[in-house]
């Protein structure tokens, strides 16, 4: 492993301090329970606050700010947060119109939001993102994973939420919009846990794994490495039969990359998704390219889709000001 | 055998003695199937605990139990936080209620421990976790001790329950966990939470067969 540190052991405090530090002007850290808020708080709104392991950035803290969270719980690498964090949270930001938790579905997190929110003296409801088309769907598992699609979630109920829309309103929307989100991801090399000092996964230069998860868990299968071309095939194969989308529909077209691959491959994937999309029909009318959801150094990409509607296209569209996400102010 | 906060202590302390000495069995099984933080976090919440055990010492059994419980919650994070907090902190409400002043009231606290960990992750036996481990344990504990049994004998029967459990859940398909997304790639793997479970029962009934 050759990586950036000084102490494994202080690696979160120092990025936290150096994010905090870095974008003073729109995070406030608290360390002991960790947690970041927005600087400048908007006055009488629902308080969103997302969490969610480390090794993600810039979820979820990097999208703290105007138009999208109040606050954020970063956990130890790839390992839920706890509920200490998210009550403490919850008091610094709340503004007496609820507390909505946006949770990416994976047992650790919904165990720990679940306690949290049992505890909470405040109003409140949760998102569960579950966009991750590659694990199937049934009652004997946990089910989807949340991924990038999550992304999109915190960006247009963050601004649902600064219209003063109350906290129904803010969770039937999220709740619209992961089901309108497949995502799936793959990964060329596997990522590295600090603390584990080494791969966490063995996948070797003729090999990729299809459907993998943010934390490099395995995913549908093992599968030989091919070209660009062949493998977004497969997962828009994958988004499309999940969505079913309708000719002519608008879609939104997010390729994140996990953290080791280039934007050059990144907008090669882009312009293979899109050709690809074009040829069903589907109008892509937003788009995104660039590290939204990492897993810390693997190499690798996630596609997700959205289908769009007047109503996510408008908070789509509206301002956002965080360290991560910034347009329209 | 009854459950005093002094034996809470001991048990700590040998419960993180035997997860360190543990460490490349139960990290290889985490990466075979798991996220490869497993290990990190049993590791980091056995220390914290074993480094509790000033603070332990003055409480009953029940404070202490759910001190470790709520000590489990702010540190642990991930699935195995408020999984082992549910675990101490419903075995510290039946040992308040009821005492543990003997084998069967012990394994009565034990099966309560277990109940709260099933409602808490939604998930029974046969799921590939640390559950098929827990419950044939809790299951042996109570009829064991409920047949009279010696210490010696209940311990060494609680032993093979965890060994056989553990051996269990190589064939088992994953239906709860990270492991979960593996669907039938899971089988022929142990599970690594199901592993520290077998290494930290083996620790505390190590330490009653001593003494």
């Amino acid at each position: 492993m050759k990586k950036f540190i000084n102490d494994v052991n202080h690696m979160l405090t120092e990025s936290l301090s150096g994010f905090a530090a870095a974008h003073a002007d729109l995070i406030e850290l608290n360390l002991e329970p960790n947690f970041l808020t927005r600087k400048n708080k908007s006055k009488n709104k629902v308080a969103i606050i997302s969490g969610g392991g480390s090794g993600h950035e810039p979820l979820h803290a990097g999208y703290i700010g105007y138009g999208m969270l109040d606050a954020a719980c970063p956990g130890q690498v790839f390992t839920s947060p706890t509920p200490d964090q998210m009550l403490a949270a919850a008091e610094a930001v709340h503004m007496n119109k609820g507390v909505l938790f946006i949770v990416k579905n994976y047992s650790g997190d919904v165990m720990n939001f679940e306690m949290a929110a049992e505890m909470l003296p405040f109003e409140h409801a949760t998102i569960l993102t579950s966009d991750d088309c590659a694990v199937i769907n049934s009652t004997y598992t946990t089910g989807r994973r949340g991924v990038a699609g999550t992304v999109l979630i915190e960006k247009c109920v963050g601004s649902l939420a600064e219209t003063g829309a109350d906290l129904k309103t803010c969770k039937t929307f999220g709740d619209k919009i992961n089901a309108r989100t497949a995502s799936i991801g793959v990964a060329l090399t596997s990522c590295t846990v600090p603390a584990a000092g080494r791969p966490t996964f063995d996948i070797n230069d003729t090999e990729l794994e299809m459907g993998v998860g943010i934390h490099g868990e395995p995913g549908r299968r093992r599968e030989a490495m091919r070209e660009a071309d062949a493998i977004v095939k497969d997962m828009l194969d994958a988004i499309l039969a999940d969505l079913k989308p309708q000719k002519n529909q608008e879609v939104l077209l997010l390729v994140n990359g996990f953290g080791a691959t280039p934007l050059m491959e990144l907008y090669l994937l882009y312009n293979s998704a899109a050709k690809l999309l074009n040829t069903h029909g589907i109008q892509i009318t937003r788009s995104l390219v660039g590290n939204y959801t990492t897993a810390l150094d693997m190499a690798g990409a996630s596609i997700t889709v959205c289908l769009l509607d007047d109503e996510i296209k408008q908070h789509w569209d509206s301002p956002a000001h965080t360290p991560a996400l910034r347009w329209g102010i | 055998m009854s459950l005093k906060t002094s034996f809470i202590c001991e048990s700590a302390i040998a419960i993180r003695n035997d997860i360190l000495s543990h460490e490349a069995e139960i990290e290889s099984l985490d990466r075979a199937i798991g996220d490869g933080d497993h290990y990190v976090n049993m590791k980091r919440s056995s220390e914290v605990i074993a480094g509790l055990v000033d603070e332990l010492k003055p409480l009953s059994p029940d404070e202490a139990l759910n001190k470790i419980g709520m000590k489990l919650l702010s540190t642990i994070g991930g699935a195995a936080g408020p999984l082992f907090a549910s675990f101490f902190m419903g075995m510290a409400k039946i040992v308040k209620h009821n005492g543990a002043s003997n084998p069967l009231e012990t394994a009565a606290a034990f099966a309560a421990g277990v109940q709260a960990i099933m409602q808490r992750g939604k998930a029974e036996l046969g799921e590939k976790t640390m559950l098929d481990v827990l419950i044939p344990t809790s299951t042996t504990f109570t009829l064991s001790a409920a047949g009279d049994n010696k210490v010696t004998e209940i311990c060494k029967a609680v032993k093979a329950a965890a060994d056989q459990g553990l051996e269990n859940t190589r064939n088992l398909v994953a239906t709860k966990g990270r492991a979960a997304g593996l669907g039938e790639r899971s089988v022929g793997h142990l599970d690594a939470g199901a592993k520290s479970c077998q290494v930290m029962i083996h620790a505390v009934c190590n330490l009653l067969l001593k003494s």
